[in-house]
C-alpha cells in the first residue's frame, strides 16, 4: 500500500465523490460527514507520508534520484510518424519541494470541511465542488508530468469558478469570473510554453527503450540514460526514434533537449524581440505570477476573497495561492534556469512591490477580509522575495513561509468568517470594543495577528527571517536581490505591524459599540466549540513550527540544495552559451 | 546548578500557561501564588547560580537545549549563556520582578482583569529572561519581541479606554521601528560573520577588524543594533512612547517601563560591546544620543504635573545618562547605573502607586499635598528613592551616576558640566514632586481626603525592601577614591573587550574628589531652591488651560514633538495607505485590469454589428467591398 499511498491520497476524494452523488437529496445532512471523513482520513495519510519522507530509510527513484514513492504508468502514447513519439505519463513523486505542500493542502482542506459546516444552499453540488477540487490540488502538487501538472491545475479553475459564483456574497458573478479569466490567460501561457517544451524535450528512459537499449521502463538503467542523452545531443538519433513527454525531471537537464528543437540552448529563434527561452521564461513566470498573486497581478484576489464563502476563502488563500509559488520552483526555476539569473532582480523588485504596496493598500482597507486579503499579498512577497534570491536560505524560507502563511492565513479568514457568520458585516468601523462580547475569539484574533506580523516563535517570523536572510545573502553573493530591495522589504514589516494592530484597536477594544446598520439576531456569542476545533489547531501549528521549525526546514534542504545547483550551473552555463552564441 | 538554570525562564513560562489557561477559573488567591511563586522559584535558581558565579565555579558556561533553525550554511541553537552580565541582570529581573509581582497581588486586588494581569506579568518576565539568557541574538531577539508583546498588552490592560490603547499601539509601533534596525543589523552579522553566536560573531570581530580603523560594516551593523536599542530603551527619537506608556498600571510602569524592559537596549549594547568597541563612529553617536536625550527628557519632566508623567520622562533621562556612558565605552558602568536605578526608580513608581491607590486614582499633583502624614511608610521610601537618584551619598545612585560622570570628565569637562547640569534638573523635579506631594496642605476633594490611607503590607513590604537596596545597592561599585574597588567592574571585566579594559581611571583621586564635593555641593543647593519654592513660597504650578509663559509652554507640552510626529509621519501613512488603495489600486491596477474586459465587449459589439442578419446590409458591404478593390486594383496598376 505504501507504493501506492500518494495516488491514494489524490484520489480519495474521487471515491467520496461516489456515496455522495448517490445519496438522495433527502439525505443531505451526511454530505458533510462525507467530506469530512474524506479530508480526516487524507490529513491522516498526508501525515503518514511526511513523517515516511523524513525519516531516512525511503528508497529514491533509480533514475530521478530526489524523488521518492514515484508512481509512473504510461497513459497516452501516439505514434506521430516523423515528429516522433507522443507519450503523457501519471508520474507522480514526492521530494523536498512538494513534501511540505501536501501535508498543507490536507491540512488546510480538513479545516475547511469543518468550516463548511455553515453553508446551507445546494449541498450536494458544493461537497461535489468540493471534492473535486481536492483531487484537483493534491494532484497538482504531486505530478510530476507536466501535462499532468496542467490537467489538475486547470482543473482546480472550474470548482472554484462555481464555489464563488454561487455560494458567494453579492458580487459573486463578478468576482467568479473575474477570477476566471484573470487566471485563464496565464494558464493561455503556461499552456504555449508546455507545448513550446513538449516539441524540445525528450524522454531518455523511454526512448532507450524504443531504441532497445533496454526491454522495458524499469529495466532502464542511470547508464541507458546518460548514453541516450549523449546520443542526443550528437544527433545520433532519427527523429522518428525519439520519445517525447512531459517529465518535469527531465526538462530540469539541457541534455534532454533535442538539438534544433525550439527550446534548444543553441536556438535561434527569437520571440517579440527575446529570446525563445527567455520569453518563454517570462511567459511561464507570469502564469504563476497571477496565481501567487504578485502585484501588479493581484487584482482578483481582493476581490474574489471578499465574495468567496469562508471555506473557499481559506482554500484559496491557503493552498491554491501556494501553487503559483510552488510552479515557480517546480517548473520555471529548473526548466529555464537562465532566466531566473537574468530576471532575477526583475523579481525581486516585484517581490518587494508585492510587499510593501499591499501592505499600504491592507492599511487603507476598511473591509476585514479585505484587509486579510491584502496581508496575504504582502506575505506572499516574502515568498517571491525568497524564491528570486536564489540561496538556500531563501527558497527553504519562501517553502517555510509557503506554509506559514497557508496557516495563518486560513485562520485570519475563518476568523473574519466568524464575526460575518453572527452579523453579515465585515465592516472594520462599524465595530467596537469586542473584546467585551467576544474574549475568547479576541484572544484568537490577536494571536493569529500578532502570529502574522512576524513575531517570534510564530512560524510566520521564522519564514520572514529566512527569505529576508536568503535577499541579504544574495546581495552580497549573486547579487540578484540588491541591498535596497532587501532593506525595503523589511519596511513591510513595520507596515503589517501597524494595520494588524490599528485593525485590532479599532475593532476589539474601546467601549462595545456597533454600528446600527448591522442587523444581527441579538446574539453575540464567544466562539462556539467547531469554531475552537478549528482555531485552536492552526495556532498551535503555528506555534510548533516557529519553536521548531526543523520540522517543516530538515525535509526540504536536500532538494533545495539540488534545485540551486541546477539554477547556477545549468543557468550560467546557458546563459553563457546563449551570449556567446547569438552574442546576446 | 547549571542543570536547573532552564527552570528559570521556564517557572515563569509555566505561571503563565496555568493563569493564562485557566483564566477566571483560578480564584485571585491562587492566582496571585501562582504569579508571585514561579518568580520567586526563579529568582531562589537565579541566587544559587550567583553566588557560584561569585565564587567563580562557573565563568562562562553556554547551555544548548536543541537546533531551533537551520537551513543553507546557518545553524542558530536555543542556548543560554550564564555569565557574569546575563547573571546579573537576571537578579535584578527575578528580584525586583518578584517584589513588583507581590506588590501587584495588592495594587490589582480590586481588578476584575487580576487573572489577566498576572498571565501578562508572568510572561513578561519569561520574556525578559529569554532575552538575557540568550547566547545568540536571535534568541535575544525573541525575548526582545516577546517583551514588545507584553509591554503593549500591559500598557493596554484597561482595553475600554481608547487612550491607553493609542499609547499601547503607539508604544508596540515605535518599538518595531527600532527592532527593524535590530533585524537588519543581525541580518548583516549573519551575512558578515556567517553565525549569530556571541562567541563566534565577537570572536570573528575581534580577529578580521582591527581597532583604529574605520569599517563601514561594522559601523553600519552598530548603528543599527543602536536604532534597536533608541527604541527599546525610549531614546531620542524614539522616545515619545514611554511616557504615554504609563497609561498601563503602575507596577507595569515600574517593572517594564523603569525597572527591566526599557534596559534592554543597554544590556544587548554592552553585550556586543566587542563590536561597538571596533565602530568608534558609532559610540559618538550613542554619546550625544545618550546626554541628549538625558538633558532633553529633564527639561520636560521640570514642569510635568501627573505623578507618573515625571517619572516616565526621568527614566527617559535616567537611560540617556546609561547610553552617554555606554558612548564613553563605559559599559560595566551602565550596568552599574541599570542596578541602581532599577532599585530607586522601581521604588519611586512603586511609591507612586501607593499615593495613586490612596487618592483613588488621581495622578496630579496640583491635587495632593501633605500626604506624609496618612502614607508614612510610602513618603519615607519614596524620599529615600528622591534622594538615591539625587545623588546624594551614600545612597546607591550617588555611586553609578558618579562615576559616570568621573567618565565624562575625563572624556572633556564641558561633557561633565552637561551631566551635572541633568543631575542637577533631576534633582530639581523630583524634589519638587516630593514637595509637592507630600508636604504642603492637601489641594484634593473632600471626597478624596476621606478616603486617604497607607496601602497594605502586601504593597509596603516591597517599599521597604527597595528602599533598602536603594541604599545599599551602590555598595557594589564603590570606587578607589573612596576606599572602594569598585566590585561591579572586576566582577564584570571578563565580558568587556580587551581593547575597552585600558580606559581604567586617568583621573587622580583629588580630582575626582573635587568632581564630587561640586556636584554634591550643587545637588544640596538645588534641593534648598527647591524647598524655598515649593515648602516656604507654597507654590503650586498654575491649573490646566492657564496661561503660561512661551519657553513654560514648550516645555508643558514636551517641545510638540508628539505632534511633529503626528503630522509628518503617523498622518501621511495612514493618508497614504488611502491614496494606494484609491488610486493606485482601483483607479490605476484594476481599471487597466477591467478595461481589458470592456475592450473585449466594446470590440464584440462592433462585431456583431457586423453580423446582424440583414441581407441588405450584407449586400450593401459586399458592394462597397468590391468597388474598394476595383479602387485599389486600379491605383496598384498605375
Amino acid at each position: 500500500m505504501t507504493e501506492k499511498v500518494l495516488s491514494i491520497l489524490i484520489f480519495l476524494p474521487l471515491v467520496g465523490l461516489i456515496p455522495l452523488l448517490v445519496l438522495p437529496k433527502s439525505r443531505s445532512g451526511i454530505y458533510k460527514y462525507i467530506n469530512l471523513a474524506v479530508c480526516l482520513l487524507q490529513t491522516i495519510l498526508a501525515v503518514f507520508v511526511f513523517c515516511l519522507y523524513s525519516k531516512p530509510g525511503l528508497v529514491t527513484d533509480p533514475i530521478y534520484g530526489l524523488f521518492k514513492l514515484t508512481e509512473r504508468l504510461n497513459w497516452i502514447t501516439i505514434d506521430l510518424g516523423n515528429i516522433g513519439r507522443l507519450s503523457i505519463n501519471y508520474f507522480i513523486g514526492l521530494d523536498g519541494l512538494n513534501v511540505t505542500m501536501v501535508l498543507l493542502s490536507a491540512i488546510v482542506m480538513l479545516i475547511a470541511a469543518i468550516s463548511s459546516w455553515s453553508v446551507e444552499k445546494h449541498l450536494k453540488g458544493y461537497y461535489a465542488l468540493l471534492l473535486i477540487l481536492n483531487t484537483s490540488v493534491l494532484g497538482c502538487f504531486l505530478s510530476l508530468d507536466l501535462f499532468l501538472f496542467f490537467l489538475f491545475f486547470e482543473f482546480m479553475l472550474l470548482p472554484m469558478y462555481f464555489l464563488i459564483g454561487i455560494w458567494g456574497g453579492p458580487r459573486r458573478e463578478y468576482a467568479s469570473i473575474k477570477f476566471f479569466l484573470y487566471t485563464l490567460a496565464g494558464s493561455l501561457l503556461i499552456l504555449a510554453v508546455i507545448i513550446g517544451l513538449y516539441f524540445s524535450v525528450a524522454d531518455p528512459v523511454e526512448t532507450s527503450v524504443r531504441l532497445g537499449l533496454a526491454e522495458n521502463i524499469e529495466a532502464v538503467t542511470v547508464n541507458d540514460v546518460s548514453n541516450v542523452q549523449g546520443m542526443l545531443q550528437s544527433k545520433q538519433i532519427p527523429k522518428r526514434a525519439i520519445v517525447h513527454s512531459f517529465n518535469i525531471p527531465d526538462m530540469t537537464s539541457p541534455k534532454n533537449f533535442i538539438p534544433g528543437s525550439v527550446f534548444h540552448v543553441f536556438t535561434k529563434i527569437n520571440f517579440m524581440g527575446l529570446p525563445i527561452r527567455m520569453a518563454a521564461f517570462l511567459a511561464l513566470l507570469l502564469g504563476f505570477l497571477i496565481k501567487l498573486p504578485a502585484v501588479p497581478f493581484h487584482t482578483w484576489l481582493p476581490d474574489a476573497h471578499v465574495e468567496a464563502p469562508t471555506p473557499v476563502s481559506v482554500i484559496l488563500a491557503g493552498i491554491l495561492l501556494k501553487i503559483g509559488g510552488y510552479g515557480l520552483i517546480r517548473t520555471v526555476l529548473p526548466v529555464f534556469p537562465e532566466g531566473m539569473v537574468y530576471f532575477g532582480s526583475f523579481i525581486s523588485f516585484l517581490a518587494v512591490l508585492s510587499i510593501v504596496y499591499a501592505a499600504m493598500n491592507a492599511l487603507g482597507m476598511k473591509d476585514l477580509k479585505k484587509m486579510i486579503a491584502y496581508s496575504s499579498v504582502s506575505h506572499m512577497g516574502f515568498v517571491l522575495l525568497g524564491i528570486a534570491s536564489g540561496t538556500p536560505e531563501g527558497i527553504n524560507g519562501a517553502i517555510f513561509q509557503m506554509f506559514s502563511h497557508g496557516i495563518l492565513s486560513s485562520g485570519l479568514f475563518l476568523a473574519a468568517g466568524v464575526l460575518y457568520d453572527r452579523t453579515h458585516d465585515r465592516g472594520i468601523e462599524n465595530y467596537r470594543g469586542l473584546a467585551s462580547k467576544m474574549p475568547v475569539y479576541t484572544i484568537a484574533v490577536t494571536i493569529l495577528f500578532f502570529a502574522s506580523l512576524g513575531l517570534p516563535v510564530f512560524s510566520g517570523f521564522i519564514g520572514e527571517l529566512f527569505s529576508l536572510l536568503g535577499a541579504f545573502h544574495s546581495s552580497t553573493t549573486n547579487g540578484l536581490v540588491p541591498y535596497w530591495m532587501s532593506i525595503t522589504a523589511v519596511l513591510g514589516i513595520l507596515i503589517g505591524a501597524t494595520y494588524f494592530l490599528w485593525t485590532l484597536q479599532r475593532m476589539f477594544f474601546g467601549k462595545f459599540w456597533i454600528s446600527k446598520n448591522i442587523t444581527f439576531n441579538n446574539k453575540f456569542n464567544d466562539l462556539n466549540s467547531r469554531e475552537m476545533i478549528m482555531l485552536v489547531p492552526l495556532i498551535i501549528i503555528t506555534l510548533v513550527l516557529g519553536v521548531f521549525p526543523g520540522i517543516l526546514l530538515e525535509p526540504v534542504s536536500d532538494s533545495v540544495e539540488v534545485l540551486i545547483g541546477q539554477i547556477f550551473s545549468s543557468g550560467l552555463d546557458n546563459l553563457k552559451t546563449m551570449q556567446n552564441f547569438r552574442s546576446l | 546548578m547549571l542543570q536547573l538554570a532552564w527552570l528559570i525562564p521556564v517557572l515563569p513560562l509555566i505561571g503563565f500557561l496555568i493563569i493564562g489557561l485557566a483564566n477566571k477559573k483560578l480564584p485571585k488567591a491562587v492566582v496571585g501564588f501562582v504569579g508571585c511563586g514561579s518568580i520567586l522559584g526563579s529568582f531562589a535558581i537565579v541566587l544559587t547560580l550567583l553566588t557560584e558565579v561569585l565564587n567563580g565555579t562557573i565563568q562562562s558556561e553556554t547551555l544548548t537545549y536543541f537546533n531551533w533553525i537551520s537551513a543553507g550554511s546557518l545553524d542558530i541553537k536555543l542556548s543560554f549563556l550564564i555569565d557574569p552580565l546575563s547573571v546579573t541582570m537576571m537578579t535584578i529581573i527575578t528580584g525586583v520582578g518578584f517584589l513588583i509581582h507581590l506588590y501587584s497581588a495588592g495594587y490589582m486586588s480590586h481588578d476584575e482583569g487580576f487573572a489577566r494581569y498576572f498571565a501578562y506579568l508572568n510572561l513578561f518576565v519569561f520574556s525578559m529572561l529569554i532575552l538575557v539568557m540568550g547566547s545568540n541574538f536571535l534568541v535575544l531577539f525573541a525575548g526582545w519581541e516577546g517583551v514588545g508583546l507584553c509591554s503593549y498588552l500591559l500598557i493596554g490592560f484597561w482595553f475600554k479606554n481608547n487612550d491607553y490603547n493609542n499609547a499601547a499601539k503607539k508604544a508596540f509601533i515605535m518599538n518595531r521601528i527600532g527592532d527593524l534596525g535590530f533585524l537588519l543589523g543581525m541580518l548583516l552579522i549573519i551575512v558578515t560573520f556567517g553565525s549569530l553566536e556571541y562567541s563566534a560573531v565577537f570572536e570573528q570581530a575581534q580577529t578580521i577588524f582591527k581597532p583604529g580603523v574605520a569599517q563601514p560594516v561594522l559601523i553600519a551593523i552598530t548603528l543599527l543594533l543602536f536604532l534597536g536599542a533608541t527604541g527599546k530603551s525610549a531614546q531620542i527619537p524614539l522616545y515619545t512612547w514611554l511616557p504615554d506608556a504609563m497609561a498601563g498600571p503602575t507596577p507595569v510602569s515600574a517593572l517594564i517601563h523603569a525597572a527591566t524592559m526599557v534596559t534592554a537596549g543597554i544590556y544587548m549594547i554592552v553585550r556586543s560591546n566587542v563590536l561597538f568597541s571596533l565602530a568608534p563612529f558609532t559610540l559618538e553617536v550613542i554619546e550625544i544620543i545618550g546626554l541628549t536625550t538625558a538633558l532633553f527628557a529633564a527639561t520636560i519632566g521640570l514642569v510635568q504635573n501627573d505623578i507618573k508623567k515625571v517619572l516616565a520622562y526621568s527614566t527617559v533621562s535616567q537611560l540617556g545618562y546609561m547610553f552617554f556612558a555606554l558612548g564613553m565605552g563605559a559599559y560595566s558602568t551602565a550596568i552599574f547605573h541599570v542596578a541602581t536605578h532599577a532599585f530607586f526608580k522601581a521604588l519611586l513608581f512603586l511609591g507612586a502607586g501607593s499615593v495613586i491607590h490612596a487618592m483613588s486614582g488621581e495622578q496630579d499633583i496640583r491635587s495632593m499635598g501633605g500626604l506624609w502624614k496618612k502614607l508614612p511608610i510610602t513618603f519615607a521610601t519614596f524620599i529615600i528613592g528622591t534622594v538615591a537618584i539625587a545623588g546624594i551619598p551614600p545612597f546607591a545612585g550617588f555611586f553609578s551616576k558618579d562615576e559616570i560622570l568621573a567618565h565624562a570628565y575625563e572624556h572633556s569637562p564641558i561633557l561633565w558640566a552637561l551631566g551635572v547640569l541633568g543631575a542637577l534638573m533631576t534633582t530639581f523635579y523630583m524634589f519638587r514632586l516630593v514637595f509637592l506631594t507630600f508636604f504642603g496642605s492637601f489641594r484634593g476633594t473632600e471626597h478624596q481626603k476621606s478616603h486617604l490611607h497607607e496601602s497594605p503590607l502586601i504593597m509596603t513590604i516591597p517599599l521597604m525592601v527597595l528602599a533598602v537596596l536603594s541604599i545599599i545597592g551602590g555598595f557594589v561599585g564603590v570606587p578607589e577614591v573612596l576606599g572602594g574597588h569598585n566590585f561591579l567592574k572586576s566582577f564584570l571585566s571578563p565580558i568587556i573587550a580587551p581593547i575597552n579594559q585600558h580606559t581604567g581611571h586617568a583621573l587622580s583621586h583629588s580630582t575626582e574628589l573635587m568632581l564630587m564635593g561640586i556636584s554634591v555641593g550643587a545637588v544640596l543647593l538645588v534641593i534648598i531652591i527647591a524647598a524655598i519654592v515649593y515648602i516656604s513660597k507654597k507654590a503650586v504650578p498654575s491649573p490646566e488651560g492657564s496661561d503660561l509663559s512661551a519657553p513654560h509652554k514648550v516645555l508643558y507640552n514636551k517641545y510638540y514633538i508628539d505632534e511633529i510626529y503626528r503630522t509628518l509621519v503617523v498622518k501621511p501613512l495612514y493618508w497614504l495607505g488611502d491614496i494606494f488603495y484609491k488610486v493606485f489600486e482601483i483607479r490605476i491596477i484594476d481599471n487597466f485590469v477591467n478595461a481589458w474586459g470592456k475592450g473585449v465587449d466594446r470590440g464584440s459589439a462592433g462585431l456583431r454589428f457586423l453580423q446582424n442578419g440583414s441581407i441588405s446590409f450584407y449586400m450593401f458591404a459586399m458592394v462597397i467591398g468590391i468597388i474598394l478593390i476595383l479602387f485599389f486594383n486600379t491605383i496598384i496598376k498605375l
